[in-house]
């Protein structure tokens, strides 16, 4: 009969920590073949799986290894069919089959294989470095978030939080000090009882005898009815103490242009745009309140999936979305408590006459109010050529980069095409220096 | 054809249970035991999921291993062929322990149970326990709990001196793990306590025995012609016991950077190259050995009537897979399957024994028509390695059946050449070649410490005997030269000399890489 033992319930993942070190080994890598994946592929795509191919950098393992095309080998392969002993097959160019075939190996095909990262590894390395700028308001009086943190014990509690080495340690004293019968003393008297009944014919010692430990049986099991094993008294509880944690507060406004002007291209970059900073957000800062606001001619604040999914369309007023978020920031986000950024994307057209009103809301309140304002201009791919990095633009930019030039806290870039999208994310959410003046 | 018995069965439908797995086991044993006359360990089976399965595969096999990023790497490997359906996972895994352990993975049917059981349970493990191989240099016994020592104590290391620390060395004795093994002798057992202890013995006693009148003998004049140079340097030589090949063992005990936990690592990673030495020279053999007996066995159940006809399909379903060979110019030609050649030639010899024919009675005089098939198989199990078995048992038979055919590959000619196909004038030199293609020992390069002068600027030389022109792969070369430099601490040279003319074929440093 053999030994069979049902492993199956063991614990899974035993070779996680070697993937870990393996991560961490091959990090700098990964992120790069990441980061260019995701340029080429869908942005939405970084909220999934990843396979990359296995890095090489820093993950090879070097042995000393014959060189192939060197000095004489002979192999024996199976099957021939026509060639007969002194015929001559000509090299294959490059290497690689014929001959070279004789060797069974994994190690030739270990190159071209791919490496599943799962989606936390993938946000992980892709937001990598990746923070909101100049997040300072740090507010204690609003705190929502507690810590337990293990402050000595306590005799009352919850049952789960019974500290089983003090309120044994206690009840072993108890007992001591109070003498209560031990188990053995017990079960030895028990027994003697025992004895002395079975036997058939008591002598009068033997009498008196048995009823001395009947008594002293009784006796000790009232004392140790008495004196409990564990008693309430000593029951000890770990005691845990809710520690503020600081609490930094900021919410993030999205204000996009949904107006007519905007194509289905346009608004495509636009969403991936936010899609990216929602996932960037999500992942980085547990706690974080979006407002999301779309504007035609005018502005309305909506939820996620009608920013992200629904369509709507008509005429372009820009000044509408800033005065919405001014409305939101005052009713819901005082600014000495908040820190507040705002991320705008916009085709740049606008109605005439209110790109003029827009930069000047910027200059006089929304920049003082925000930590970190964004824009983002769609554009062209054929517009790039004519615009450059220039002054030139719609209405808009060139309003905008009056506001550019004197606050530090606004960032105004371009995106023409998807491939744009990642390299201009990360150059508005770069980590900065920590000491960031700001005004 | 003849009325089977079906009221034997050992088990119906593709289900498997505990009740039916050791009755399977019960009557497989039977026939293994008392039929063939196997001699086997006791048996540990134990039934693990396909993750469990793939952890196994990137911790080269072992239940317990110690953490490394390579392991990590090897399961992403795996992982991603397992996924992508390139390959499918073994349906077992066993270990050369006492007990020895199986794994069987919970997916395969009932019927793959039993075959696996034959295979693995009863196949490998006879075949562990009689090889001379696995008899001289592995320790069936011991190995589990030296696994968990290893493990528990990289695992103090790691907590000890960093992760880092620990990593840079085992990431350099990975490197020289092929030249960690000892091919000629059994492994000395002493641990570096041991020698230390030994060193200070010989040290008392010499302290003991120490006599002051010595010190007055006249002392001769110092003369240092090149004669005594040489003396010098042989008798150093003769100290440090070179020329040495196994890399890891030199570097272990006479390294002069490596603190004490560095070489018990290095001592680690040389135990576990050397417990699976036996394995890589055996491969022929050994699947060759656990596929013939589950051959053998499930034949025989279902002869007795034990296993049903449907399983039987399944059964021989599936061996056909295990033993195809597909031919050298098939896409799916992964190199000789040892499977295959293995089985096809432990068939055979079955066939020489009990129905020989003329060609065979000239090729295999002493067991040809011997009758006792068994007794001469296990003979060959016992006391051969792939290559030697290969020169001893390949026959004309198997050559014919494989269309083997031998191309001779010289790197200056453009073009290759059939040096011998499967007739008359061939076989033997068929037989040669690839006998000596499974020499472990010869076709890996042979690297040696050479010299070391510890007095002076303490330079190691390696030499590469350069075994028909192969010379090493340059990128690799010199990363490995590197990590050796690591371990050693002192600039490492090694030469590449052909031993026939004694010329040397190359030279590097890492002195001069660096």
């Amino acid at each position: 009969m053999p030994n069979f033992i049902d492993r199956r319930l063991n614990p899974k993942d035993k070779s996680l920590g070697n993937r870990q070190r393996f991560l961490k080994r091959a990090r700098e890598e990964l992120k790069r073949v990441i980061k260019e994946q995701v340029k080429a592929d869908r942005i939405i795509d970084v909220d999934a799986a990843h396979g990359v191919p296995m890095p090489t950098d820093g993950a090879n393992e070097p042995t000393f290894q014959p060189a192939r095309g060197s000095g004489e080998r002979n192999y024996v392969l199976p099957g021939n069919k026509q060639f007969s002993a002194g015929d001559r097959l000509p090299k294959p160019e490059a290497g690689g089959g014929g001959g070279g075939r004789g060797r069974p190996g994994t190690g030739e095909s270990e190159d071209d294989f791919q490496f599943v990262l799962s989606r936390e590894e993938v946000l992980d390395l892709f937001f990598e470095d990746l923070e909101l700028p100049d997040m300072v308001k740090l507010s204690l009086k609003e705190t929502v978030l507690f810590k337990p943190r293990r402050a000595g014990f306590a005799t009352a509690g919850t049952p789960t939080n019974i500290n089983v080495g003090r309120t044994m340690r206690n009840s072993f004293g108890r007992r001591l000090a109070l003498h209560r019968p031990k188990e053995t003393e017990l079960t030895a008297i028990a027994e003697e009882i025992a004895r002395l009944e079975a036997t058939p014919e008591l002598s009068p010692k033997d009498r008196q005898r048995l009823s001395e430990l009947r008594s002293e049986l009784n006796r000790i099991e009232r004392r140790r009815r008495r004196i409990p094993y564990v008693d309430p008294v000593d029951i000890r509880f770990n005691r845990f103490e809710a520690q503020p944690l600081p609490n930094a507060n900021a919410v993030m406004f999205c204000l996009m242009d949904v107006s007519a002007s905007m194509g289905e291209r346009e608004k495509d970059l636009a969403k991936r745009f936010f899609v990216l900073l929602h996932l960037f957000l999500k992942r980085r800062y547990e706690r974080i309140d979006i407002v999301f606001i779309r504007h035609t001619d005018e502005a309305r604040e909506v939820d996620e999936e009608t920013f992200f999914y629904s369509t709507q369309s008509g005429g372009t007023v820009v000044s509408t979305a800033l005065e919405e978020m001014i409305r939101v920031i005052e009713e819901r986000y005082p600014s000495q408590i908040w820190n507040i950024y705002a991320a705008q994307a916009s085709d740049g057209d606008n109605i005439i006459g209110d790109s003029e009103h827009c930069a000047a809301l910027l200059r006089e309140k929304l920049t003082k109010l925000c930590q970190y304002y964004a824009y983002v201009e769609i554009i062209d791919e054929r517009e790039t050529e004519i615009f450059g990095s220039t002054d030139n633009g719609t209405a808009l930019w060139r309003a905008y980069r009056t506001v550019d030039g004197e606050k530090a806290n606004f960032q105004m870039t371009r995106i023409a095409k998807p491939a744009d999208i990642y390299p201009v994310f990360r150059r508005l959410f770069a980590r900065q220096p920590a000491t960031r003046t700001r005004k | 054809m003849a009325r089977r018995a079906t009221s034997g069965l050992l088990f119906q439908g593709s289900d498997w249970n505990f009740v039916t797995l050791s009755r399977a086991y019960d009557a497989i044993e039977q026939v293994a035991l008392e039929e063939m006359g196997l001699n086997v360990y006791p048996n540990q089976l134990e039934i693990i999921t396909s993750e469990q399965m793939l952890d196994a595969y990137s911790s080269v096999g072992m239940p317990l291993m110690y953490q490394h990023w390579s392991f990590g790497k090897r399961f992403a490997y795996e992982e991603h062929h397992y996924r992508k359906g390139h390959r499918g996972l073994a349906y077992e895994l066993v270990i050369n322990s006492n007990p020895c352990i199986t794994y069987l993975m919970e997916e395969n049917t009932m019927a793959m149970q039993a075959l696996v059981t034959a295979h693995a349970a009863f196949g490998h493990n006879h075949f562990f326990k009689n090889n001379y191989l696995f008899r001289q240099w592995t320790d069936a016994g011991a190995i589990l709990s030296y696994m968990d020592f290893a493990k528990k104590y990289v695992a103090k290391c790691e907590e000890r001196h960093g992760t880092a620390a620990v990593e840079a060395i085992l990431d350099s004795a990975h490197a020289l793990m092929d030249q960690g093994v000892f091919r000629y002798r059994r492994p000395p057992r002493l641990s570096s306590e041991k020698v230390r202890e030994r060193a200070r013995e010989r040290l008392e006693y010499e302290e003991q025995t120490y006599s002051d009148l010595w010190r007055t003998l006249p002392q001769t004049a110092e003369s240092r012609d090149p004669a005594d140079a040489e003396r010098d340097a042989s008798e150093r030589k003769k100290v440090l016991n070179l020329p040495e090949e196994n890399l890891l063992y030199f570097l272990e005990k006479h390294s002069l950077i490596l603190e004490p936990w560095q070489r018990e690592l290095l001592r680690i990673v040389r135990v576990i190259a050397q417990y699976f030495y036996p394995q890589r020279q055996t491969k022929v053999m050994n699947e060759g050995c656990a596929t013939f007996v589950h051959y053998t066995i499930i034949n025989r159940l279902y002869d007795q009537g034990r296993i049903g006809e449907g399983h039987m399909l399944e059964l021989l379903q599936s061996h056909s897979n295990v033993v195809f060979q597909p031919d050298f110019d098939d896409r799916r030609y992964p190199g000789i399957n040892p499977y295959a050649l293995g089985f096809a030639m432990m068939q055979d010899i079955q066939r020489i024994a009990t129905e020989p024919t003329d060609e065979d009675r000239d090729w295999f005089p002493s067991i040809a028509g011997n009758g006792d098939w068994m007794e001469t198989l296990r003979d060959a199990w016992a006391n051969h390695r792939d290559e030697s078995f290969i020169l001893q048992y390949l026959s004309p038979a198997v050559i014919r059946k494989f269309r083997l055919f031998h191309l001779a590959d010289r790197a200056s000619d453009r073009f290759v050449e059939v040096a011998s196909i499967h007739n008359e004038r061939g076989y033997s030199a068929v037989r040669s070649v690839l006998a000596n293609s499974y020499d472990v020992g010869a076709n890996q390069p042979d690297i040696q410490v050479m010299d070391v002068d510890l007095l002076g600027d303490r330079h190691l030389r390696l030499q590469h005997n350069v075994k028909s022109g192969i010379v090493l792969e340059e990128g690799s070369r010199d990363a490995t030269l590197r990590h050796v430099r690591h371990l050693w601490g002192y600039e490492v040279s090694l030469a590449g000399v052909d031993p026939q003319t004694g010329r040397i074929v190359y030279e590097c440093s890492t002195a001069k890489s660096a």
